[in-house]
């Protein structure tokens, strides 16, 4: 489990994350959601005692990061598939990573086995793809058998079958009941990927929930009809439900379609077309990362 | 113990998995030995075959370490492996620690490689001469190398760890030991007693390396002496070190 509370850091006279409060769960996908500069890195590091704060704290099981013996064996991160030296060859770059916790070279060749690099563990990193980069910065990751993970933008430049490996894997870790953090920018991945959200926009936090109450809460965004006998849907409708007309078409919110269904056939209006209006997933997340910037400035809008 | 253990194991595996520290370590031996053997093949009475001299070629491999130190240190920040080491090791002290503890055995190890390869192959090629280590002084020349290149690498690491930056660690510390050092000289007045006080002449100084150009440039007389040079030495090395950790270990990485 991480908690975060408070959590605040300024870079001079950027807030980079303000008051953040959230937490991820253990045995689930918790997707770390926000655009690109909302603070996603920076939350990050401050998990893994890389910066500190300047206000507020954040526990990793309770604990806070700095404090953890062998951290590896606790928390496996990967912020950055690029932190590696390019000159040495994957295995010994995790072979000192794992001799700084202790951990033996049978448990690297595990993990180089788990991620599907043991034919180029000796081969150097600078000839890696991308994707194999990231495969072994996930490698690294695991290398402890940590109960919780961090991963910041996995899927950055993968095909679409390294990000179809990753989800599973997410999710395989997740269903072990480790807790697993997942940073994007990008929604409709993580709407595949994670169980829980936790959206933030110029450092503060905007949602925390499930991912079936997010799509929920936004996704509906009314119901559309067509009917010949335009003047009996209007009158059932008056004083039942907020609508507009466009184009020949109603447009009903805060009714579901059975009700409208209902009302119709009782006021004896066929119906050409009742369809609910699904908005994309995508859209409904712009607009609640784009009002959070906005109210983060009102001076600057008005 | 064992976390130390982990850590000297980790840096070990760190510093031997590329391939710039044994070209450096190469090159850090060649040179100096190279050198002593064409100053003894080859000079005349103007470099006199003393056991002091057969150490004037060691500022190359000096200097050639302090570039293996500074690119071990620096590079890390570079690459960003310095933020996983500091992931795996969030207290950060014991890990910058533990490279200068892998670092300053290399050096020493090479210091003595050095020092008694020099005064070896200069027995070799002047076979007349007397070269036999009878004195103190003599043992002292050879043998203390060891301690001169370990508190060089030492230097190494605290000036890469103070600067971050490859590029940048590296200018300084080939324009301190190549030009700034020996420019100094060129101050009227002053310049000769500045010098005194500069760190590898100080070095230089305790193995009895200075010699050569203290009898060409009519230095005054010793400010130190030996052990009192290198204790300098160590102090200004050991001073840039405690600086880069503590700095380190503050800072955000």
């Amino acid at each position: 489990m991480i908690e975060a509370s408070a959590l605040t850091k300024r870079y001079g006279a950027t807030t980079a994350v303000n008051e953040l409060t959230f937490t991820a769960r253990s045995g689930r996908v918790t997707g770390f959601l926000g655009p690109n500069g909302a603070g996603k890195s920076t939350t990050m590091r401050l998990i893994l005692g890389l910066d500190r704060p300047d206000a507020g704290a954040v526990l990793v099981d309770g604990v806070p990061y700095r404090e953890l013996d062998d951290p590896l064996r606790t928390v496996g991160a990967m912020l950055d598939a690029t932190w590696r030296h390019p000159g040495r060859n994957g295995r010994d770059h995790l072979r000192w990573l794992a001799a700084t916790n202790g951990i033996p070279d049978k448990r690297v060749d595990e993990v180089l086995a788990l991620v599907g690099l043991t034919s180029v563990g000796k081969t150097r990193v600078l000839q890696y793809s991308l994707g194999m980069q990231q495969r072994l910065g996930i490698a690294a990751a695991m290398l402890g058998d940590p109960r919780v993970l961090l991963f910041d933008e996995p899927v950055n430049g993968l095909d679409p079958e390294g990000m179809a490996w990753i989800r599973q894997l997410l999710h395989a870790l997740a269903a072990e009941g480790r807790t697993v953090f997942v940073s994007s920018h990008l929604l409709p991945e993580m709407a595949q990927t994670a169980q829980d959200l936790v959206v933030i926009g110029r450092g503060r936090l905007i949602y925390q929930g499930t991912m079936e109450e997010f799509i929920a809460q936004t996704s509906e965004h009314g119901v559309r009809v067509r009917t010949p006998h335009a003047d009996r849907l209007r009158a059932a409708l008056t004083g039942q439900a907020e609508f507009t007309e466009s184009g020949g078409a109603f447009v009903v919110s805060g009714m579901d379609s059975d009700r409208i269904g209902q009302l119709a056939f009782d006021a004896g209006a066929t119906l050409h077309e009742l369809s609910p209006i699904t908005g994309s997933l995508e859209q409904a997340y712009l607009d609640l990362t784009h009002e959070a910037v906005e109210f983060a400035t009102p001076e600057a809008v008005q | 113990m064992t976390a130390s253990t982990n850590l000297l194991r980790a840096e070990r595996i760190k510093l031997f998995s590329t391939r710039a520290p044994w070209w450096c370590l190469a090159i850090a031996l060649v040179a100096p030995l190279g050198f002593t053997a064409l100053f003894f093949a080859l000079a005349g009475p103007e470099i006199p075959p003393t056991v002091g001299n057969t150490q004037l070629a060691s500022g190359n491999g000096r200097t050639v370490l302090l570039v293996l130190a500074v690119l071990a240190t620096a590079s890390e920040f570079n690459w960003g492996t310095m933020r996983l080491t500091f992931q795996a090791v969030p207290s950060r002290v014991p890990a910058l620690l533990a490279k200068t503890v892998v670092v300053g055995a290399v050096g020493a190890v090479l210091g003595l490689v050095v020092g008694f390869g020099s005064w070896a192959l200069a027995s070799l090629v002047q076979p007349d001469a007397d070269l036999a280590l009878h004195t103190g002084a003599d043992w002292r020349s050879v043998l203390g190398q060891s301690l001169v290149f370990l508190f060089t690498a030492v230097a190494g690491v605290g000036v890469a760890l103070l600067l971050r930056s490859v590029a940048f660690a590296l200018t300084i510390v080939l324009v301190w030991t190549q030009v700034l050092e020996g420019v100094v000289l060129f101050i009227p007045g002053f310049g000769k007693h500045v010098y005194q006080w500069m760190p590898f002449h100080a070095a230089d100084q305790f193995v009895g390396a200075g010699g050569f150009t203290g009898g060409a440039l009519q230095l005054p007389a010793p400010a130190l002496g030996p052990w009192g040079y290198l204790g300098y030495f160590a102090a200004i090395s050991v001073a840039l070190l405690a600086a880069g950790v503590l700095v380190t270990s503050r800072r955000d990485a």
